[in-house]
């Protein structure tokens, strides 16, 4: 009957922010947010496993932070303009994560911080080809990403 | 329904402009980088500045607004917030892709190579155009 | 004061995502490569509908959010669509 709870009451709830609450909109976005989980379920996808789900609000804020920093540095860099020249370059980062969700929140996170942009994603050998704005020290780059992100989504998606 | 902005009060519309303004600042300072930076990777990172705090404070400004001139929470701005966040990566890793299979076709810039499947020792440094 | 104060800042903020649609749509015709331009039209649609949410403010209408959920949906299929046709639809030889 409810293949998919949270992913029904995030549509019931997304449902009732669009139109106001009335007990119509709720009855009708119900049967609208039951009628799309089967939908999700027919398409078959992985299911997510979500080990310590308890730390996501953790990585989130974490995330805003380092998004209004970055924001910051690269509004600088490009208001200096190219007197003070940067060095930008292409990064191999090796990951550990596979599980394909926590990759994606991954990808979100390093695109959506202004000043490092996700290329491609080989899974064969396991690594990420990453464009980065600045590069100050490479080595020092990866081992940021691996501690502060990584580290967090493999304990949350172990 | 109409809100004026007359009904809300002098701090909450100081807030407003001060999250407007960062908002249009930064989607404004994303796109002079846009313009200015020389290489397509470089010029990638331009617009992240738009579709993260800049999206984010007019998204901000505008729930202030609704919500306190409303006098009820009006969130449904968030949509439009989680809708951005979600789909940024996927145009930029789509259009970055292309652009590196453009690019290593053509063999022009200093592109990394594919690495080959069968070979994982292969000489990164060969990609010279 | 506090209509004075809001009437500004919104049109301060129009004034200043016409400038960035303006720069985005520069790019658009000036290229170089078609890369470019996809993702001029990537940041002009984005600008497009944070201009249709400061108009909702600046008139308090809702309805303008709605148009900029269609605005930002509708940007968003024709950036991957695009990007799937560089990286397909097209023979490099």
């Amino acid at each position: 009957m409810f293949p998919y709870p949270i992913l029904t009451t995030f549509l019931v709830l997304m449902w009732l922010l669009l139109n106001g609450f009335t007990l119509g909109h709720l009855l009708l976005g119900i049967i609208v947010a039951v009628i799309a989980s089967w939908a999700m379920a027919s398409l078959r996808p992985e299911k997510p496993k979500l080990k310590k789900w308890y730390l996501l609000p953790k990585l989130l804020f974490i995330v805003l932070y380092d998004i209004v920093r970055s924001n910051i540095a690269v509004a600088l860099l490009i208001l200096r303009g190219r007197k003070q020249g940067h060095t930008t370059g292409f990064i191999n980062l090796p990951l550990e994560l596979e599980d394909s969700m926590a990759l994606a929140i991954l990808s979100i996170i390093i695109t959506s911080t202004p000043g490092s942009a996700w290329l491609e994603y080989d899974s064969h050998d396991k690594s990420v080809l990453l464009h980065v704005l600045d590069v100050i020290d490479e080595n020092q780059w990866i081992e940021t990403v691996k501690e502060r992100y990584e580290k967090l989504l493999l304990e949350i998606f172990a | 329904m109409i809100y004026t902005a007359a009904d809300v009060p002098v701090p909450v519309a100081i807030a407003v402009a001060f999250f407007l303004l960062v908002g249009a600042a930064l989607a404004l300072i994303g796109a002079i980088g846009f313009l200015r930076l020389p290489t397509f990777y470089e010029r990638l990172h331009a617009p992240t500045l738009g579709t993260s705090w800049g999206i984010g404070g007019v998204m901000l400004g505008s729930m202030i607004f609704f919500s306190v001139s409303a006098s009820r929470p009006v969130v449904h701005e968030i949509l439009i917030g989680l809708f951005v966040t979600v789909t940024t990566p996927i145009t930029l890793v789509l259009l970055s892709r292309a652009a590196l299979h453009r690019d290593r076709a053509e063999a022009n810039g200093n592109v990394p190579e594919k690495r080959a499947v069968t070979e994982p020792e292969v000489d990164v440094e060969k990609s010279e155009g | 004061m506090s209509a004075i104060i809001i009437f500004t800042a919104v049109a301060v903020a129009q004034l200043m995502l016409a400038a960035a649609m303006a720069i985005a749509s520069l790019r658009i015709f000036r290229g170089p490569r078609a890369q470019d331009r996809i993702l001029g039209l990537d940041t002009l649609y984005i600008n497009a509908m944070l201009m249709l949410v400061t108009f909702g403010i600046g008139t308090g209408r809702i309805v303008y959010f709605e148009a900029a959920l269609v605005i930002g949906m509708l940007g968003f299929v024709a950036t991957v669509a695009l990007a799937k046709f560089l990286m397909r639809g097209e023979v490099i030889e």
